[in-house]
């Protein structure tokens, strides 16, 4: 299987503080990369990078390089705002905006320039199937988003996240906030929706990164350990440090 | 007040119990406490007890005359003229006045310390904002007077230059003073309820694709939008109870105001500048009018009321 992103000795500070070092890796297409490590190595800020929500903090410095389907997404000629449209993101809170429940899943489509109600309406609505949620909030489209329960609202996020038609998913710890009913109806949804998208996705949580994921990622301290497919990165691991991790001896 | 009641139950519970020795000195803590409870109720009423002294004394003086006048003439009357013969009490010209002069400077303030604080609370680098708000401040203590007196040598003038008209004191001159001296509370406000959006909101609107222009303005202020709805009315409040800095600029002739650069008169300083020598019913009227603009402050402090609440409903 292909890769869609590939990252090329690429370094980040947050200042002086190197957070990511010397990354390599290769993101196949159409399936789910699973980031595991322990707090504070790296996982986010690598999930911030692909779509370059770092730009916003100050002092953050990169080297090295990052390709999107073959384009330096760092590179002048990038426009920041269709990467983001192709690398779409899930937060680790649920945080849709105080606005109805429609216009949060329309407001991604009005932002890249749709404006016909008759083909909002249709995005709203495939985006709300395809996160599992349009059964549930059909009838109170109009309603203000923030009255709908957490998990309904991460698949509301995933629902705004999916009508922009992003080719990529980076997720992280989408159901770290979330209760187990809600956290397995996120994990199935995930699930599905490999069909479409490729997926990156951080957790914490080693059932599930074995549960959902085709490929894992283990960092450590910024540097990445070890990379492969979910089934012998788990059954199998090469490094020690891996093995030490996922059988719960530090982290 | 309710946990203070709870400890001296509990004091009281405890007390009751048999430990001998310790009981004098509880009850004489417990009376110390009842005493400084008393004193910061006492204090807290002085406020209450004001603002209930004014609405009471201002009713009383002031219904007295709109009975003579009738409240019509008085509310209606397009002319006063309270030291002629024949006295006119109508104070249609000042209420007129108050409403375009606040508008004016609602219409000119609003804008500008709308969009100030939106780069401030968003777009500013740390240094720049903190510098700009120290300035901001500064403007909110500046005393009125001091506006007036610049507005005088240098707005007034400059009209009058510009316009090619023959006094530039008037409406147009009180207007852009109000909206100079509005700007502080409009900014103020509205960059703490900027700065309070969640950051969230802002980072999913980017993720979207989403410019962070369009991002302050399609998430980050309708998110705020009470708070800023609220800093508006706070200005409307300023700009209308404003008596000496208008005074200086706006001429302070009982005309309506059916020009910009017409001398006009507002309600405050009709009160202001009569109430010294006057005497009888307009002295009394005096009163009314202070009554009416009263009820003008009263309405737009329901409405902060209203905005505020709703705000932190949410
Ligand atoms: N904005 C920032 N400024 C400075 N340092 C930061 C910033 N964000 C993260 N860091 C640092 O970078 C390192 C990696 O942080 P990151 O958030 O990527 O970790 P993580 O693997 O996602 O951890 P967790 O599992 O707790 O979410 C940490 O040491 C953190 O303190
Ligand atoms: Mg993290």
């Amino acid at each position: 299987m292909g890769s869609i992103i590939s990252v090329k000795d690429m370094c980040l500070w947050y200042g002086n503080y190197q957070a990511l070092k010397d990354l390599n890796i290769e993101i196949p297409e159409m399936s789910i990369t699973a980031l595991i490590g322990p707090s504070g190595c790296g996982k986010s800020t690598f999930l911030k990078t692909l779509n370059r929500m770092n730009d916003l903090i100050p002092g953050v410095k990169i080297s090295g390089g990052i390709y999107y389907e073959g384009t330096d997404i760092f590179s002048n000629e990038v426009d920041v705002s269709h990467l983001r449209k192709e690398i779409g993101m899930v937060f680790q809170h649920p945080n849709p905006f105080p606005m109805s429940i429609y216009n949060n899943v329309a407001y991604g489509p009005r932002t890249h320039g749709i404006k016909s109600k008759v083909q909002l309406d249709e995005i709203v609505e495939q985006a709300l199937r395809d996160a599992a949620i349009w059964d549930e909030v059909k009838d109170r489209l109009k309603k203000n988003a923030l009255g709908i329960s957490g998990g309904q609202q991460q698949r509301l996020c995933i629902a705004r996240a999916l009508a922009i038609q992003p080719k990529v998913l980076l997720m992280d710890e989408p159901t770290s906030a979330l209760d187990p009913i809600s956290t397995s109806r996120i994990e199935d949804l995930i699930m599905e929706l490999k069909k479409k998208y490729t997926i990156v996705i951080v957790t914490h949580n080693m059932q599930q990164a074995v549960r959902v994921s085709d490929y894992t990622a283990f960092f450590l301290l910024g540097e990445l350990v070890e990379f492969g497919k979910t089934d012998d990165i788990f059954s199998q691991p090469k490094d020690k440090r891996t093995e030490d991790y996922i059988t719960g001896r530090f982290g | 007040m309710a946990k203070k009641k709870k400890t001296s139950t509990e004091q009281v519970i405890r007390s009751t119990e048999p430990q001998g020795i310790n009981l004098d000195h509880r009850k004489k803590k417990q009376i110390l406490e009842n005493i400084v409870h008393g004193i910061f109720l006492l204090l807290g009423l002085i406020a209450v007890g004001c603002v209930l002294l004014i609405t009471v004394y201002l009713f009383i003086s002031g219904i007295p005359a709109i009975h003579k006048i009738g409240i019509v003439d008085f509310l209606f009357g397009r002319e006063w003229a309270s030291t002629a013969a024949d006295p006119k009490y109508g104070i249609l010209p000042f209420i007129l006045t108050s409403i375009y002069g606040t508008a004016g400077a609602v219409i000119l303030g609003v804008p500008i310390g709308f969009m100030t604080s939106v780069y401030l609370s968003k777009i500013a680098s740390p240094r720049v904002k903190s510098v700009m708000q120290s300035a901001v401040s500064l403007l909110a203590g500046i005393p009125s007077v001091v506006y007036g007196l610049v507005g005088m040598l240098v707005l007034v003038p400059g009209i009058r230059k510009v316009f090619n008209v023959p006094d530039g004191a008037g409406l147009l001159a009180a207007i852009i003073v109000l909206a100079i001296m509005i700007l502080p509370s409009i900014i103020k406000m509205s960059v703490t309820a900027l700065d309070a959006v969640p950051k969230e909101y802002e980072d999913a609107s980017l993720a979207l694709g989403a410019t962070p222009i369009e991002t302050y303005f399609r998430v980050s202020v309708p998110a705020a939008k009470s708070g800023i709805a609220a800093a508006v009315v706070l200005g409307v409040g300023r700009a209308i109870g404003e008596a000496m800095a208008v005074m200086m600029v706006a001429g302070n002739v009982p005309n309506m105001p059916d020009s910009l650069f017409q001398s006009v008169r507002f309600l405050t300083t009709t009160v202001a500048s009569e109430m010294a020598y006057s005497s009888g019913l307009q002295r009394q009227a005096l009163f009314s009018v202070a009554l009416v603009l009263f009820m003008f402050i009263m309405l737009i402090n329901a409405t902060l009321n209203f905005f505020l609440k709703r705000d932190g409903n949410k």
